[in-house]
């Protein structure tokens, strides 16, 4: 009986510990003063304010590139979201694969792809332009299923249907109806794509330059080239950006869950 | 407003008919209802009136001298309200009742007095403050009524309106929906499958089937005249009497029953008030079920054709199960009606 209670609670346990004790590992190492001789070299920020001075750019690069990835996935794709839930058919489901079709392929390839049909056009290559047009092709996908999901929830054709008997042209109907209706959609695929474009390595890495360093190009960078403690001192301040975002992301998507339930 | 359709159609594009060419015309204050089975086109019909489906060509519908065919459903002014509500869920109540007078441009001060005035008369106004999720099935029917009606539409269009209420409550709001239409005093036409809503509501019923309309009429005319089979059957549950012909005499397995008249072609058709337990009665069946419902006992006569026959027993006591009895059937309570081309049924 005991052990049938407290085996499945152990393993529980076990895992969490898998997960995260290599991440306060490296939390603690980026606060101790020399990693090789342990803790009791006492513990310090002086790695972190080094990581601020060598790495601020490529922090407000990431912001800034996630940024603009945000508004163009916006203005991108919850025109396309709405199009698909308003014609809903074959073509509909075709295009819908189309757009998650980068989803399936390695950010490399894709980051390749980019490469041979933009290289030659310099300005554009070495510009943070072409990061985030990686990024745009990378995280579109999650925007428009989740603002797809929350319309094809709520009966959308009915609601703009009664709208419109009421007088409400096409503009004013995807205003009051359908506009409101997507919000908790919209914040959980905002929430997405910047989480995303902050973290995104794979793609960024094949495009990037030696002037333009996203925050995990240069957390790569730094593993590769610094100090175990200024690296792991970065790692901190990439959990201190991240999490919360990945916080929020659970919350909202709860919320745009029950709202279309 | 009187409502004028012309030779309206519909034919879907994979070429499925809809709605036959269909004349149709609605008086002004009249209440019509489209009463059919599901599938027989009558939704369609309402969304074509609505401007929510675009009729063949050919066809023409007008409010009063107006034709409004081509008019796009956000310029018809007409009132809908759907089988589901369709609500506004990020609005609050006022604000969906005062949504068409908002489209409508009307200063602010008036739009206020205006949802009022319909929420009065709605009798919603104790509600008036809750969020539209926080109401019940038929505040929200009411709601949603509300909101068709504040703009002044020149049209009420209900598309069964009763069918998302619980049973239980249908009975009380089908009474209270009828009360309320006649109050706003506009021309309403209102969609349903269900024979007594349509009787209860109507000022007059279109019977409609497989894309045609069957009949039209009072409910009275529509109950005791049908005018084919289908009408008899799907109004009023009537049932087809079986046996050979004699003259104005129905020879069936269970003796010789007297019609109204001979009537050649037409067949006798009764329903299950007509059917009379009597001692002296010219007709024997066998007792195959009997169910209490309150008013009166349902009882299966079997014996009597291919088909048993129901009859409804108004009485204290009812025969048991596997007894004989007489029947009578009166010659009023006999239809003779025509073999409809449409009654697949």
């Amino acid at each position: 009986m005991r052990l049938t209670r407290y085996l499945p609670l152990g393993v529980a346990l076990l895992a969490a510990a898998f997960l995260i004790v290599p991440a306060i590992l490296s939390i603690l190492a980026g606060i101790t003063a020399n990693y090789f001789r342990g803790l009791s070299s006492g513990l310090t920020l002086r790695w972190i304010f080094e990581v601020w001075e060598l790495y601020a750019g490529s922090i407000f690069l990431s912001l800034w590139i996630a940024l603009c990835c945000l508004v163009v996935t916006l203005l991108i794709g919850v025109p396309a979201a709405y199009w698909l839930a308003r014609n809903p058919g074959r073509m509909a489901r075709w295009l819908e694969e189309f757009v998650s079709l980068p989803l399936s392929i390695p950010g490399l390839a894709l980051a390749l792809a980019l490469i041979q049909l933009y290289g030659s056009h310099l300005g554009f290559r070495t510009s943070w332009l072409f990061i985030l047009t990686g990024h745009v092709l990378y995280t579109l996908p999650f925007m428009v299923r989740s603002v797809q999901a929350v319309w094809a929830g709520m009966d959308l054709t009915t609601l703009e249907e009664s709208a419109a008997s009421l007088g409400a042209g096409p503009w004013q109907r995807f205003r009051d109806i359908a506009l409101p209706g997507a919000l908790p959609g919209i914040l959980a695929g905002a929430l997405t794509v910047v989480t995303l474009s902050i973290g995104e390595f794979n793609l960024t890495w094949m495009l990037h330059t030696p002037y333009l360093k996203t925050l995990p190009v240069g957390l790569a960078d730094a593993y590769a080239s610094m100090r175990l403690e200024i690296a792991s001192a970065y790692t901190l301040i990439f959990f201190v950006i991240i999490v919360p975002l990945l916080m929020a992301m659970q919350w909202a998507s709860d919320r745009a869950r029950r709202l279309t339930r | 407003m009187t409502l004028t359709l012309t030779n309206i159609g519909k034919t879907f594009a994979d070429g499925t008919r809809a709605v036959c060419p269909t004349d149709l015309s609605v008086a002004e204050g009249e209440i019509l209802s489209l009463l059919g089975p599901s599938g027989c086109g009558k939704t369609t019909l309402l969304r074509m009136i609505a401007g929510l489906e675009c009729p063949d060509s050919g066809g023409q519908i007008r409010f009063d001298d107006s034709d409004v065919t081509d008019l796009p459903v956000e310029r018809r002014q007409v009132g809908m309200v759907f089988q589901s509500y369709a609500l506004f869920p990020n609005m609050s109540l006022r604000a969906n009742v005062g949504y068409g007078l908002r489209m409508q441009k009307l200063p602010r001060p008036e739009i206020d007095a205006r949802v009022e005035e319909v929420l009065a008369l709605c009798r919603l106004e104790p509600y008036a403050a809750r969020a539209v999720s926080a109401l019940s099935g038929g505040q929200r029917q009411r709601v949603a009524l509300a909101r068709a009606i504040a703009p002044r539409p020149r049209v009420l269009l209900l598309d069964e309106p009763l069918s998302a209420l619980d049973a239980s409550l249908r009975e009380a709001l089908r009474d209270e929906l009828a009360e309320l239409l006649r109050r706003f005093n506009i021309t309403a036409i209102f969609v349903t499958h269900d024979q007594t809503e349509a009787l209860a509501i109507a000022d007059r019923v279109a019977v409609m089937q497989a894309g045609r309309i069957e009949q039209i009429g009072a409910p009275e005319v529509l109950y005791r005249q049908p005018a084919s089979r289908f009408v008899a059957e799907f109004v009023g549950d009537a049932m087809a009497l079986e046996g050979s012909r004699d003259g104005e005499m129905l020879c069936m397995a269970a003796g010789r029953l007297p019609l109204p008249a001979a009537a050649p072609g037409l067949l006798p058709y009764v329903r299950a008030e007509d059917i009379q337990i009597c001692a002296d009665g010219p007709l024997t069946a066998r007792v195959d079920s009997v169910t209490f419902l309150g008013t009166h006992y349902r009882i299966g006569l079997g014996d009597l054709g291919q088909q048993p026959l129901y009859c409804s027993h108004q009485a204290a006591v009812a025969p048991q199960p596997g007894a004989m009895v007489r029947l009578s059937i009166p010659k009023q309570g006999i239809m003779m009606l025509p073999q409809s081309q449409a009654s697949a049924r």
